[in-house]
């Protein structure tokens, strides 16, 4: 593998390929069907014949004398005994064929016109490009395909009629492939560039077919069965074919069989040769393997998700990568990732030899592969890569000496970049420091789940391991969790504090929670590192000894010269001043993920490195405070009142009445219908309205009324559920919608058979006027199945749709970058916008896009 | 102060107001400073950000709504099928709407409005018709006019006599008193020419703007407006008591081709902008920006799709790998194309550092020097 030549490639070109050409790649010309003889040895001049290359451990290529692996392939070539059409070309060669005329072969425009068509053709292209260019010629080629007459020879032209695929019949009498290509032959290269094609790129009867060339063994390698039976490759079957009609076709030539026999062959090679290409032509019924699966060709190769574009140049496998299944640890550094040790075993970083590591790496070798933390391989001065066993272990360290590569185990503080699909982010890829743990998952701070939008059901993650040093300060630089925090989406931390640690600190921080010395030394102590060493001057002493608020301890993780002013969810203020928290509760607004305004002044004035401890110390304060002060939620939560449920239930019935009232109005035809919706629209609107309007007010007669509880104190602090979801619980599942409307279908004009027909009421349309704890009756039940099936309908349609979006959005963009002068351009160097976004601001890092104006003075 | 600090003029001026001399000087500095912090590296992958900031979101967007701002407002389809709808740049929205702005006098006069808004309106034959029967004994067509429906639209029987009379100038067009209208063709025609000749009179146009099919005048905090279905923004905007300045439309071509492509630059800016909005999701500015440049660039609007801006790009395999690979390979190889590599997915293909980020960066080591200090 050392032989293959490192260059840098400039360019490729397009171009056909001559049969000059396929003559002089071919190695070998196919002569028979065969594959190999009764030895299982390949057959000469055969398809599988070893001079285009091997597949099989053992032998040599006949051509270059490689084995496997070392020889890529050399190509061979069928000599067709009769020319067949390139499908792939036909509507070229139909545009050449009733463009041109059929006696003198050249354009069926006179030399005047195309001197116009000259000057008008070198304008395009000089002022739009050589695309517009050809599609200009599009109209050229139309214009010459409409000619009743040659200008040049005064021929009168017959209309000759493209019988899909790939017959030509000039006023019903077919032309053969013969004639297409003798008349392809005639056209001068001066009328190609009308025609649609680069006389540079080649001659037009190279699209007719003379020689066919055979891809080597190696593109269509055959697989050996546990049983010792070959199985060969599709493509090797279809050539197969081709040389089976090719070798009949010329025996009977030879034998000068009656035309028709001739005919029938012919066409079977050219459907051989057409189904080689492409298997998918319509009117053309697919070539089948015995078993009856159509045969993957070579379109079908390239073409598609699964093809090699897609699969293989676009996206490609790689090594030194793991995955496995994640599980949280809140102790784990935000940008670090617990690794098995299993995994750290198997990974390795190629670390070179120095005069200042030798030493250090010795002892890797020494502990060999088996033993933690160790090394697999060594890669010697002239580039062997030998492993490391213990047999050879001893000859290893020996020899090991500057200029050498040890492939070391991964230790702490290795970078990895780490990565959850699907990744519609580029924070779905980020770079994490290595620490080696025990067991076998993923451990991952529970800060950064938000942008890999994770959980802990199960998810699977991917880890991927830098194999030098520029890759590895990538990952530390630019790929850094902590150099990620805020999203370029809309210039917000994304990732936060989630959960329990808002909930914690929203508790430790709200009103005044007096804790004794016990309980704040417990609290401080687990965020010993976070530069927390001593106490503040307690609050309230009593009797019983000194207080500490927790507003104070939470200060004691502020830095001492920040000073700032938020608002936070409950439309409160909240003080910071000179690193005391003097007023206002923390909750999600102040340090959640993508909300988090206190960790985004924390970010501008200190730094992504500052940040992202303090980060890690709220979140475990959160935690630890939880914990120490116990918190739970009770389903009696949820308990309302007796007054309050049949005020909720007076409500509801206010609510049925009045819609009662309307479906009244409408049978009565008393109902003014709104301006561009029919009467029964108006009506669907109107129930909607009122219900809706009845759950809302519900939705906040139980806000207001549940006493405070944990589920309220999740809600109001921003760390889980809503309000919303309460009222759900509490009072009243409400309104189920179907596609957007209430439920209407199902029978006959009754959406269950328990309703009477045309029953518009709100619950034979779905209202459930039951609470998840008070239990759905059956009918509530179903229709709540029924909103639930069709909210899965909408993600499984929403996930292709919004997938296939982002896939053309990207595509479309993915060239544009900012150059020197902060212009926007493309690939080809076409400027977008002069100044990026106008102002050369970076969403990442300013607020919101905005500059920072550095706070109050 | 000095220009190219990067500081807007603006800025500029406004704190030479407020602050003087030194003062001033030493602000403007702090403001640099900060700008500076905040700008862009070059080489930054910004159309990758762009595109996934855009197209993140669109997984949390709902599908199938319709959404009606008010009780009484018109729906229109918001969320990912608009979002989707936008950037494939088609041609007509799947539910055109304009939002009119009337002159500020109308403001606060309904009836002003209401009659306004009855002026766009259009109404064709049909809407103010009872019924039509084919005369085939005296091969005509007779139509009853609803008297009723022409007294809500506040029209007369000249209206319609003039409209038709305006169309059929090769029939006889009699109105008669109660409505009645006759239709005999001057010339002969067959029975079939009849029936078509009756498709055409329920087209007919009587009063209106072409193209609105319903309106709505809405009271909003600023004032009266009216919300259209169907869209005709040049008509709209010629009428004597619209605003035009506020006045919007959402049928992005027709905005291209009324106003130019730099409004509909705008309109796909405030569109995506209001999608997003209303499904609650936030998106900077920038990106939004930098994705309808790319889709107005080339003078006129060119969908994300492989028949918009990815037709456009110049690399062969960067077509290539989109959609529809063997077309773009064959096309060319006729074409005798060339790939310069100068892409992004090009150099994955084949295994070369992209030209992004720090793949632009480039060390250029004079190794003759090198060696030099190494010898000393």
């Amino acid at each position: 593998m050392d032989e293959i030549i490192k260059e840098k490639i400039k360019s490729i070109e397009f171009r056909l390929m001559s049969p000059k050409m396929i003559q002089k790649m071919g190695v070998v010309k196919i002569t028979t069907p065969e594959l190999y003889d009764i030895d299982s040895y390949p057959v000469d001049g055969g398809l599988m014949d070893l001079r285009m290359g091997v597949v099989d451990p053992g032998l040599r290529c006949r051509t270059c004398g490689s084995k496997v692996k070392e020889c890529l392939g050399h190509f061979g070539v069928i000599e067709l005994a009769r020319p067949v059409i390139h499908i792939k070309y036909v509507d070229w060669i139909n545009n050449f064929l009733s463009g041109t005329c059929r006696k003198c072969g050249r354009i069926l425009l006179s030399d005047e016109v195309l001197r116009k068509y000259d000057e008008k053709i070198r304008n395009i292209s000089e002022q739009k490009g050589d695309m517009d260019k050809w599609i200009f010629i599009k109209e050229i080629i139309k214009k010459a395909k409409n000619a009743k007459k040659c200008p040049h020879c005064g021929e009168e032209q017959l209309k000759i009629k493209l019988e899909k695929p790939y017959t030509f019949t000039e006023e019903g009498i077919k032309l053969t492939p013969i004639d297409i290509r003798e008349r392809l032959e005639r056209i001068p290269d001066n009328d190609l560039e009308y025609l649609g094609l680069n006389p540079e790129a080649g001659r037009p009867e190279w699209m007719v077919l003379t020689l066919l060339p055979v891809p080597p063994v190696t593109a269509r390698p055959s697989i050996t069965l546990e049983t010792g039976a070959k199985s060969e490759d599709d493509l090797t079957h279809k050539l197969g074919d081709i040389v089976r009609t090719n070798q009949r076709l010329f025996e009977n030539l030879n034998a000068g069989a009656p035309e028709i026999i001739v005919e029938d062959l012919w066409g079977l090679l050219q459907y051989h040769v057409t189904t080689f290409f492409t298997n998918n032509v319509s009117q053309i019924p697919p070539a089948r393997h015995r078993s009856g699966r159509p045969l993957k060709t070579l379109e079908e190769r390239i073409k598609s998700k699964e093809g090699r574009f897609r699969k293989n140049l676009a996206g490609k496998r790689v090594d030194f990568s793991a995955r496995t299944v994640i599980s949280p640890d809140p102790r784990i550094k935000i940008n670090e990732v617990g690794i098995p040790l299993p995994i750290a075993m198997d990974l390795t970083f190629p670390e070179t030899v120095t005069e200042w590591n030798i030493d250090w790496l010795r002892k890797f070798v020494e502990n060999g592969p088996d033993k933690y933390p160790g090394a697999n391989y060594i890669i010697t001065k002239d580039g062997k890569r030998k492993r490391i066993t213990s047999e050879t272990k001893e000859v290893i360290l020996e020899e090991l000496s500057p200029g050498y590569v040890v492939e070391r185990h991964l230790i702490n503080g290795d970078w990895a970049v780490f990565n959850r699909q699907p990744s519609l982010h580029k924070m779905s890829m980020m770079g994490h420091r290595i620490k080696v743990l025990p067991y076998k998952t993923f451990r991952l701070n529970l800060c950064v789940t938000k942008p890999y939008n994770a959980d802990f059901d199960g998810d699977e993650m991917n880890l991927h391991v830098p194999q030098n040093d520029e890759a590895r300060s990538e990952a530390d630089i630019l790929m850094n969790v902590i150099n990620n925090m805020i999203t370029p989406r809309y210039g917000l931390p994304i990732i936060g504090a989630i959960q329990d640690q808002i909930t914690g600190n929203y508790l430790l921080t709200k009103g005044d929670v007096y804790l004794n010395k016990k309980q704040v030394v417990n609290l401080v102590s687990s965020l010993s590192g976070f530069g927390v060493d001593s106490l503040p001057t307690p609050k309230k002493k009593t009797k019983d000894g000194e207080f500490w608020t927790g507003k104070q301890v939470f200060s004691m993780l502020l830095p001492k010269d920040l000073s700032v002013e938020m608002i936070n969810k409950a439309d409160e203020k909240v003080v910071i001043k000179n690193g005391e928290l003097i007023e206002g509760t923390i909750d999600a607004k102040i340090i959640g993920a993508g909300k988090g305004v206190l960790l985004q002044e924390f970010y501008e004035k200190y730094g992504s490195e500052k940040t992202s401890q303090f980060l890690q110390a709220i979140s475990l304060l959160g935690i630890n405070y939880l914990a120490q002060r116990g918190f739970s939620v009770y389903i009696s939560d949820t308990d309302l009142s007796k007054e309050l449920l049949t005020k909720i239930k007076q409500r509801l019935e206010q609510a049925e009445n009045e819609a009662y009232e309307i479906i009244a109005k409408y049978k009565n035809n008393d109902m003014e219908a709104y301006p561009g919706r029919t009467l029964r629209e108006t009506l669907e609107v109107k129930i909607m309205d009122i219900l809706n309007r009845a759950r809302n007010e519900i939705s906040s007669i139980v806000e207001k009324n549940l006493k405070e509880s944990p589920t309220i104190i999740m809600a109001e602090s921003g760390a889980r559920g809503s309000a919303l979801n309460l009222a759900l619980i509490a009072a009243t599942v409400g309104q189920q919608a179907l596609r957007g409307t209430r439920i209407n279908k199902g029978y006959k004009k009754r959406p269950l058979p328990h309703f009477e027909r045309d029953d518009l009421g709100p619950t034979a349309r779905g209202f459930v006027k039951h609470s998840y704890k008070g239990g759905l009756n059956a009918i509530e039940f179903f229709f709540h199945a029924m909103a639930g099936r069709d909210s899965m309908m909408d993600t499984g349609m929403r996930t292709p749709k919004s997938g296939y979006l982002q896939r053309r959005l990207v595509n479309a963009m993915l060239d544009l970058k900012v150059w020197d002068d902060n212009s926007v351009r493309n690939a080809s160097g076409q400027i977008i916008q002069f100044k990026y976004g106008d102002d050369c601001v970076d969403v990442t890092k300013s607020k919101g896009g905005k500059i920072y104006t550095g706070g109050k003075k | 102060m000095n220009a190219e600090c990067g500081v807007p003029q603006i800025i500029i001026n406004e704190i030479n107001k407020k602050y003087s001399g030194a003062k001033a000087k030493k602000v403007l500095e702090e403001i640099n400073k900060k700008y500076e912090k905040a700008k862009i590296t070059p080489g930054e992958a910004i159309g990758v950000v762009a595109a996934q900031s855009l197209g993140e979101p669109g997984t949390q967007m709902t599908l199938n709504t319709k959404h009606f701002a008010g009780v009484a407002e018109m729906g229109v389809t918001l969320g990912l099928p608009r979002l989707i709808e936008i950037f494939d740049a088609k041609r007509e929205p799947s539910t055109p709407t304009m939002t009119i702005y009337l002159k500020d006098k109308y403001k606060d006069d309904e009836d002003a409005v209401k009659k306004i808004a009855a002026k766009i309106l259009e109404i064709k034959f049909e809407d103010i018709m009872e019924n039509i029967t084919v005369n085939l004994l005296d091969f005509r067509l007779e139509a009853q006019v609803s008297l009723e429906s022409l007294e809500n639209y506040a029209l007369t029987l000249d209206d319609v006599e003039k409209a038709l009379k305006n169309v059929f100038d090769e029939e006889d067009v009699k109105v008669y008193k109660k409505g009645l209208i006759k239709l005999s063709p001057k010339k002969e025609i067959d029975v079939a020419d009849l029936y078509k000749l009756k498709a055409r009179l329920k087209e007919v146009h009587i009063r209106g703007i072409k193209g609105i099919t319903h309106v709505l005048p809405i009271k909003k905090q600023h004032g009266w407006i009216i919300q259209t279905a169907g869209t005709n923004l040049k008509k709209v905007l010629l009428m004597e008591d619209v605003d035009a300045t506020r006045t919007r439309c959402n049928n992005i071509f027709e905005i291209a081709s009324v106003l130019g492509i730099e409004a509909a630059r705008n309109a796909i800016i405030r569109e995506i902008i209001l999608t997003l909005k209303d499904q609650g999701l936030n998106v900077n500015l920038r990106h939004i920006m930098l994705i309808a440049d790319t889709m107005t660039i080339e003078g006129v609007v060119k969908g994300v799709t492989r028949y918009g801006i990815s037709k456009k790009q110049e690399s062969v395999l960067a077509r290539a790998s989109f959609e529809v690979p063997l077309k773009h390979l064959f096309n060319a190889a006729t074409k005798k194309e060339k790939d310069n590599l100068k892409g992004v997915i090009e150099n994955i293909m084949i295994n070369q550092t992209i030209p992004i980020g720090t793949g632009i960066v480039k060390l250029v080591v004079d190794d003759a020097k090198r060696t030099k200090k190494k010898g000393e």
